[in-house]
């Protein structure tokens, strides 16, 4: 072995289910000569490998796919990602020590509580100082971060009563403590902290956690091509690396990584992704053809024209960076309420202060009263309200099979009355499924099945897909033998058998396939993007939910018009990227809030422009990117599920709100009269969270 | 008052070691796999001559 650096690679693999699965790969990867060393993180079903320099992509695919695992190789640009992490972990410490110096101060308080008096008590208090002082140091750095932020802009936000509040009351305490008082507040400053970063916390996990979900989906679509090179040897390119002139091979089954002429094959090619368009284009030499479509039948080359950020892609991209602008003025729940609340604690505050002066208390007796004022209005209820409610939500959606991007998603989810539906891919399953299988006998049924699983031809797929879900078990046959551009071919009991394009021709533009006994044909197979099992029951739902839709489709009218006529909706076609966003601006500008739902790359800009949009885990991985939240599976019930959890999240953060403020009604006129002590401070802060926090586990056990 | 002088350090002391050992654990990536964790038990190390 020699010390030659070793690569660090990170790879998606989504069928990791049990232990095994992580013996197997941890095991069986690391026998392969040009792997070193495999590390399976179970929790987001990924694999880390650390391989030999000169190990090529294609190679390391292939021992995953020896094994028997998908494995799709995930980008090195994840710095953004890495530092949402870091945030994370950094809270979390803060988190951390906010907690031990809450708890041990606690224990120090009570006895004085419990009635220390004299030396001890001083001892106790110095002793709380020394613990709560630098927590306050080191926990506070994020709200005062974001306060000194805040002020320097010119605006308020929560963070400045909190850091004022906090700050005040340190001091107070200290000064307190060297003269010898009665009542030190540092429990309350530091608990105030614990609870509030705990609420900051949450928000981070559960953007980090959605996050991780979409990584895990990004299937990084042609992240390289196979190139040939000019003495016609072949090597794999990263698409980064792609540059004009190359040439690529582009296999049957594969996305293409950069736009191209066609130079040599001819194929169909699924464009779905690109302009919503269901039905196969045919390409042959000299005709243009775009990254990220998906090739069907034939190995291809392709002279590449425009790679990365010259592809047709990238006026996409343009698009979406305007439509992502709007998006952005959207101003959460909790942010709208601070800049209502921070100026009343202010005035409040100031006012318990003026009004005591005034009263002839002496600064010192008015000063502590306005810090009282500050730690009791400033509740950790308020800091708990949003976000505890929100992860407890996304947890449930989660199980469910939806990933929330973050707490806003859910917020805007809530607001929607309109939704816009793309048709390929979002209210159909988006890949070809096989028509006509009930037509076949048995026998056949099983022929089909033993020639289809041997090929990676979508249809071929397709076709195991429904079979295996039908109980079929496959044929006995020898010999199995593929030809890109025409089928399988196989032998069955001295017979030849084979499965491949219709030799008749196809008739208008179906996909369809044919099974061939000696060369004579038995059966034929037709096949078309189905809708999804529940797309009518989903419109109906959102229909009782008070959402009215409509389609918006880049396909043709033909082809869109029995997917309207099926769900009764009204439908705008052969729309472009640009139609779509206006479309969108017309509603938004009618006062509509739109749900946008898409999947192609064709959806991006709309997904971006949307108040929310949501996604299937089947989607482009642009898609995917622009849209606040990602469903799996087959099924498009989910998008009803969460626009009622979404609905149900926001009554309950309105509660905790009510909550929150009734709290104050209650607590602030005692702070006024210089009631609150420490004890009272401690006893409602706990209090109110731990009501806030229980109202939002309700979510949880809730119906649907 | 003679017992406290022993009591408190040593109870802020035992706080203060499982503060330490917490951030050992986080910067020791303890909690980067908490599923797998629990299914790595499962897990039969590979008896292989190498």
């Amino acid at each position: 072995m020699t010390a030659a650096a070793l690569v660090e690679r990170d790879f998606a693999v989504p069928d990791i289910r049990c232990a095994s699965c992580i013996a197997k790969l941890e095991q069986g990867l690391v026998r392969d000569r040009r792997i070193a060393a495999a590390r399976v993180n179970f929790t987001e079903k990924r694999v880390h490998l650390s391989c030999i320099p000169g190990a090529e992509m294609p190679d390391l695919i292939g021992a995953f796919t020896n094994l028997g695992f998908e494995a799709h190789p995930i980008g090195t640009g994840p710095e953004e990602a890495d530092r949402a992490a870091e945030t994370s972990r950094d809270l979390l410490r803060a988190v951390a020590v906010a907690g031990f110096a809450m708890m041990n101060i606690m224990l120090l308080s009570v006895s004085v509580w419990s009635g220390a008096t004299g030396a001890t008590r001083d001892l106790f208090h110095w002793l709380s100082a020394l613990i709560a002082l630098p927590t306050v140091a080191y926990a506070g750095r994020p709200f005062f971060r974001s306060a000194w932020r805040a002020l320097r802009h010119g605006r308020t936000n929560m963070d400045v009563p909190i850091s004022i509040g906090v700050l005040l009351v340190s001091v107070m305490s200290l000064y307190e403590t060297m003269t010898h008082g009665a009542h030190a507040y540092f429990d309350g400053a530091v608990m105030l902290l614990f609870f509030l970063l705990c609420g900051r916390w949450l928000d981070s996990v559960m953007r980090d956690r959605a996050r991780g979900g979409v990584t895990a989906l990004l299937r990084n679509m042609g992240t390289g091509a196979m190139v040939v090179e000019g003495d016609g040897r072949t090597r794999w390119v990263d698409a980064t690396a792609l540059e004009p002139g190359m040439v690529m091979l582009v296999a049957a089954g594969e996305r293409l990584a950069a736009d191209g002429l066609v130079i040599g094959g001819a194929t169909r090619l699924d464009l779905s992704l690109l302009t919503g368009e269901s039905a196969p284009r045919d390409v042959q030499a000299d005709d243009p053809v775009h990254a990220g479509t998906l090739n069907l039948d034939a190995p291809l080359r392709v002279r590449v024209t425009a790679a990365g950020a010259d592809t047709a892609i990238a006026d996409i991209a343009r698009l979406m960076g305007e439509a992502a602008q709007g998006k952005s003025r959207y101003v959460r729940i909790a942010d709208r309420a601070a800049r209502l609340y921070a100026p009343a604690v202010h005035c409040l505050a100031l006012a318990a202060f003026a009004g005591w002066m005034i009263a002839g208390a002496g600064w010192h007796h008015s000063l502590l009263i306005a810090a009282a004022v500050l730690i009791i209005t400033c509740p950790c209820a308020l800091g708990l309200a949003v976000p505890a409610a929100q992860i407890v939500a996304a947890g449930e959606l989660m199980r469910k099979g939806v990933l929330i991007k973050d707490g806003s998603a859910l917020e805007r989810l809530a607001e929607v009355d309109l939704a816009l539906l793309d048709k390929t891919g979002t209210l159909t399953l988006g890949r070809p499924e096989a028509l006509d299988l009930d037509g076949l006998d048995d026998g056949k049924k099983s022929l089909v099945l033993a020639l289809a699983q041997a090929s990676r031809h979508p249809l071929s797929e397709a076709l195991t897909r429904g079979l295996q879900c039908a109980n079929i078990l496959p044929a006995a046959v020898t010999g199995i033998r593929e030809t890109p551009g025409f089928g399988v071919e196989a032998q069955w009991a001295d017979r030849v058998v084979t499965l491949g394009r219709p030799q008749g021709g196809e008739k208008g533009d179906a996909l369809a396939t044919e099974l061939a006994v000696d060369g004579k044909p038995v059966a034929s197979i037709r096949f078309a993007d189905q809708l999804r099992p529940d797309a009518r029951a989903v419109t109906a739902a959102l229909r009782t939910e008070g959402i009215d839709a409509m389609i918006l489709s880049g396909d043709r009218a033909d082809a869109v018009a029995p997917v309207a006529r099926e769900l009764g909706l009204t439908a705008q076609t052969g729309m472009s990227p640009q139609d779509k966003l206006a479309a969108i601006e017309r509603q938004e500008a009618a006062g509509h809030k739109v749900l946008m739902l898409g999947d192609g790359l064709n959806d991006g800009p709309a997904l971006a422009a949307g108040h929310a949009s949501m996604a299937p885990g089947s989607a482009s991985d642009v898609g995917k990117n622009a849209a606040d939240c990602i469903f799996l599976g087959d099924r498009l019930m989910p998008v009803v599920e969460t626009i009622r959890m979404a609905r149900r999240t926001q009554a309950i953060v309105k509660q905790n709100f009510l909550l929150a403020i009734g709290y104050n009604v209650i607590a602030v006129p005692l702070a006024f009269l210089g009631l609150v002590t420490p004890l009272v401070a401690a006893i409602a802060m706990s209090g109110s969270s731990l009501i806030v926090v229980g109202n939002a586990l309700r979510l949880k056990r809730a119906p649907g | 008052m003679n017992g406290l002088a022993f009591l408190i350090p040593i109870a802020l002391g035992l706080g203060l070691l499982g503060l330490g050992a917490f951030f050992w654990s986080l910067r020791q990536g303890q909690f980067e796999d908490l599923d797998g964790a629990a299914l790595r038990i499962f897990v039969e190390d590979e008896e292989e001559p190498s």
